[in-house]
């Protein structure tokens, strides 16, 4: 079965991102669901079902029902690593598609800053395989085998904080409203080599929120539903450190959902308008392009060193600021992404518009590269 | 006849100055350095790594003797640790020796008994001794970390058993009670004259007298040295010439090594031995020990010789860093985290000799032993092979998020001799200088202390 066309989001929501001390979980969340009902204009009794993403901020559907009050329907969590997010969507889509409900939530969220920890946890389980691994760290061992294959130094990632960080300065929900240069990228303290700060988004807290419908109920909510064109997810190993042969130089989870949603979507990367893509370092956004397709291996670095994720370039990729700069509340990422590609088709993204987009892709990335999760979105 | 099969040291790669120490607390330099345990290091480490120096995987043994005044356990045997490790069979006979400086001699004692007696064709004496000085004291400039391993066994490799003599002596001189973090030694002369230099005294005399061996007969003379100076005296004393014939100490490169210091200069004076020189070797404490030996010059691989382990250093920055690694001062904000003994043990054959598998049907090699191969997916099971102890730097990561006394954590994806990557953290190293492709040899470590217990695992260093 493909899922082209059998529905469509029909309203989102997102809270404003960043670090909030003075407002809950709850906060976060009825500001995001109930800014996704506006949108779509449609009372809370409406949803039929919702799915929730998180991946550590909550546990089973009550982390839904009890702030929204959405009791007695099925709410289902998903937890997918930092793809939580894209899998709650992509499984709201499927049930609808398969003809169970008519309209549903999905919402994702992460509170990241009411603990005091310094950056991501740790994904390993195992009292002393793996020990003391961060999440930085997983992308750093890339970004230094990346260095080594292609010859490449640096500051060929610098650019991406500066382009995204650039682009979060339009983005009034975004956690940083801030330019930075590349000199300040290059000389920020290493949090894990050759990452520094200015690499590695920030630790955030937000909730995101959008409402999906089947498509011939969408189109008689509002006439300009966006349409779900391909889903893809592809799960790889958690632990590509410990697998022979493994490249490190992109991550086969993202070629494999791509080429489904790909596939799908009857698209190719050059048909795409725009992309938010993965970038929770600055080395992951650039083995994105690779993987997504939107250049070749080992011309990464060149893609955004020549302007071509850039707003009105190539493909402008992030134009939201990505994690970079828009933050990167772990659950919530994925669905705030659809969030910003729905706001760049109905081309209310204000400052930050993308000319004439159409057509859009959303990529979540979770884990040690591990989990893979693709959607293209189309206007209807 | 019994005898010394093989001989290994392992030496921390710290170095303290006693500069240093001395300028921490306005003192006097004793001058030199001593050997000071990595924080991930500590007696059973240092037993288990000079013990892989015997041998690429190990030596087979049919006992492990752990000898050291401060096992990382009071209760719980490290021996069974070491020989897990060293994936010896259960039927190994394991044993912890401690409470005294004489510790490494009294097992090599009870080990060459096993094999007199027969219980016994290989006994691997492992030794380490980590000994943690109070601040501000002159046992703070003298004690040094190291380990050192022997094999015994019923032929001579290296030298043969001649004569073997104890004496136990009860003498309340150095000691440390279950309550006490620091060994304590009673003020002034009283040990050096009253126990150390009579106790030697009638350990070599009556060492000798079994044998009818005559002091200038030896070649060399190996006396523990609590100082650089205390051999000389007793030495003196017992009839021999300290400039001919007594073994350097390494008291002013790696200091007073404890348990473990016979055993390390016994491996120098081997290693320079000729066929037919007669070798003693005394070790005290509350008594002592004396074993006459008769080298047969074989020589002795030089990696893990005493010369080699001396030379590769790094000196440490600051007192403050040897603080941390011995836990003189504490963080509050350690993380908590926990451990599983559970899965420690379930897992033991993977994290301590270090086995990995072989898919049948493809040949990849893969750690952990996994259920269905990593590579194909073919699910008739994988074949059991222990991973080689070397390898290559395929990528790393210096971390400087990852809390740790002696930060970055380098992280690395090490590609190992015939196959396998290992994911563990690099240690000994100097952190900008890692590059990708740097050679690499696998070293046991100390990884944490969570749940409450010592946990050990594997990591990397440059060769």
């Amino acid at each position: 079965m493909n899922i082209r066309d059998r529905v469509a989001v029909v309203g989102v929501g997102c809270s404003k991102f960043g670090e909030h001390y003075d407002r809950s979980l709850e906060d976060l969340v009825v500001e995001a669901a109930f800014e996704a009902y506006r949108d779509a204009r449609i009372e809370p009794a409406r949803i039929e079902a919702a799915w929730v993403g998180t991946l550590e901020s909550g546990y089973s559907g009550t982390a839904l029902a009890d702030p929204l009050k959405l009791y007695d329907i099925p709410i289902t969590r998903v937890e997918n690593y930092c793809a939580s997010g894209m899998d709650a969507f992509r499984n709201a889509c499927m049930a609808v598609a398969a003809g169970m409900y008519e309209c549903v939530l999905v919402l994702g969220f992460e509170k990241l800053r009411d603990s005091g920890r310094r950056g991501l946890g740790t994904f390993g389980t195992h009292p002393v395989v793996g020990y003391g691994t961060t999440a930085p760290s997983l992308f750093a061992m890339a970004a230094n085998r990346y260095f080594k294959t292609y010859g490449v130094t640096k500051d060929a990632l610098a650019k991406v904080a500066v382009k995204n960080h650039h682009n979060g300065t339009m983005s009034p929900k975004a956690h940083f409203q801030m330019e930075v240069s590349e000199e300040q990228v290059l000389a920020a303290p290493l949090i894990c080599s050759p990452l520094g700060l200015f690499d590695c988004c920030p630790t955030t807290d937000g909730a995101a929120a959008a409402i999906v419908c089947r498509t011939d109920v969408a189109r008689s909510i509002r006439p300009d539903p966006i349409l779900v064109k391909g889903l893809g997810l592809a799960v790889t190993s958690g632990e590509p450190y410990l697998k022979p042969g493994f490249a490190y130089t992109g991550f086969p989870a993202t070629r494999r959902a791509a080429e489904s949603a790909y596939e799908q979507a009857g698209v190719t990367p050059k048909d795409l308008d725009l992309a938010e893509v993965h970038d929770c370092f600055t080395i992951t956004e650039i083995l994105n392009y690779e993987d997504l397709g939107l250049c070749a291996p080992g011309e990464g670095w060149r893609y955004v060193a020549e302007g071509r994720a850039s707003i009105g370039g190539e493909v402008p990729v992030n134009p939201s600021g990505g994690l970079k700069s828009f933050g990167h509340p772990i659950g919530a990422t994925g669905v705030r992404m659809i969030y910003e590609v729905c706001q760049q088709l109905w081309h209310k993204a204000g400052a930050r518009q993308v000319k004439d987009a159409e057509i859009g892709l959303a990529h979540n990335l979770g884990g040690p590269g591990a989990v893979g999760c693709v959607t293209v979105l189309a206007n209807a | 006849m019994a005898g010394i099969v093989a001989v290994a040291v392992s030496v921390p790669r710290y170095r303290l100055p006693r500069e240093v120490i001395a300028r921490e607390w306005g003192a006097t330099a004793a001058g030199g350095e001593k050997a000071v345990a990595n924080h991930d290091e500590d007696s059973l480490t240092l037993a288990v790594n000079a013990a892989l120096g015997l041998g690429v995987d190990g030596p087979p043994a049919d006992a492990v003797y752990f000898a050291t005044t401060t096992s990382p356990w009071a209760e719980k045997q490290a021996a069974a640790t070491i020989a897990a490790v060293l994936d010896l069979p259960p039927a190994a006979r394991t044993l912890d020796f401690t409470g005294t400086l004489r510790a490494g001699t009294s097992a090599m004692l009870a080990g060459l008994d096993a094999i007199a007696g027969g219980s016994a064709s290989r006994v691997l004496v492992a030794a380490g001794d980590c000994r943690i000085a109070e601040p501000d004291s002159p046992a703070e400039q003298s004690f040094g970390d190291a380990g050192a391993a022997l094999l015994l066994g019923c032929e001579a490799g290296l030298a043969e058993v001649v004569a073997t003599h104890s004496v136990a002596d009860e003498f309340v001189g150095t000691w440390r009670t279950q309550g006490q973090e620091f060994p304590r030694a009673f003020p002034g002369a009283f040990e050096t004259k009253f126990g150390y230099g009579r106790v030697i005294a009638e350990a070599v005399k009556g060492v000798l007298a079994k044998v009818r061996i005559e002091p200038r007969e030896l070649a060399t003379v190996v006396l523990p040295a609590p100082t650089p100076r205390a051999p000389q005296a007793v030495a003196k004393a017992a009839g021999l010439d300290p400039k001919r014939q007594l073994q350097e100490s390494f008291w002013t490169t790696l200091g007073d090594t404890g348990a473990v210091q016979p055993l390390l200069m016994l491996a120098a004076a081997l290693e320079r031995a000729k066929a037919g020189d007669l070798i003693l070797v005394v070790g005290y404490g509350d008594g002592a020990d004396a074993v006459v030996l008769r080298a047969t010059g074989a020589a002795i691989p030089a990696g893990h010789g005493v010369a080699r382990q001396i030379e590769v250093k790094r000196t440490l920055p600051s007192y403050g860093r040897y603080a941390r690694f011995r836990k003189l001062v504490r963080k509050e904000t350690v993380a908590t985290e926990s451990s599983s003994p559970v899965i420690l043990w379930r897992d033991r054959k993977q994290l301590l000799p270090l086995y990995g598998g072989r898919c049948a049907r493809c040949g990849t090699v893969q750690f952990p032993k996994h259920r269905i191969c990593v590579e194909c997916a073919d699910a008739n099971g994988l074949e059991e092979v222990r991973l080689a102890r070397r390898g290559r730097l395929f990528t790393f990561t210096n971390d400087y998020l990852t809390e740790s006394p002696d930060p970055p954590v380098t992280h690395a994806v090490v590609e190992l001799d015939g196959g396998g990557r290992l994911y563990v953290q690099l240690t000994d190293c100097e952190p900008e200088r890692v590059a990708i492709d740097m050679p690499l040899e696998l070293t046991f470590r100390k990884i944490h202390e969570h749940g409450g217990f010592n946990n050990y695992f594997w990591k990397a260093r440059p060769q």
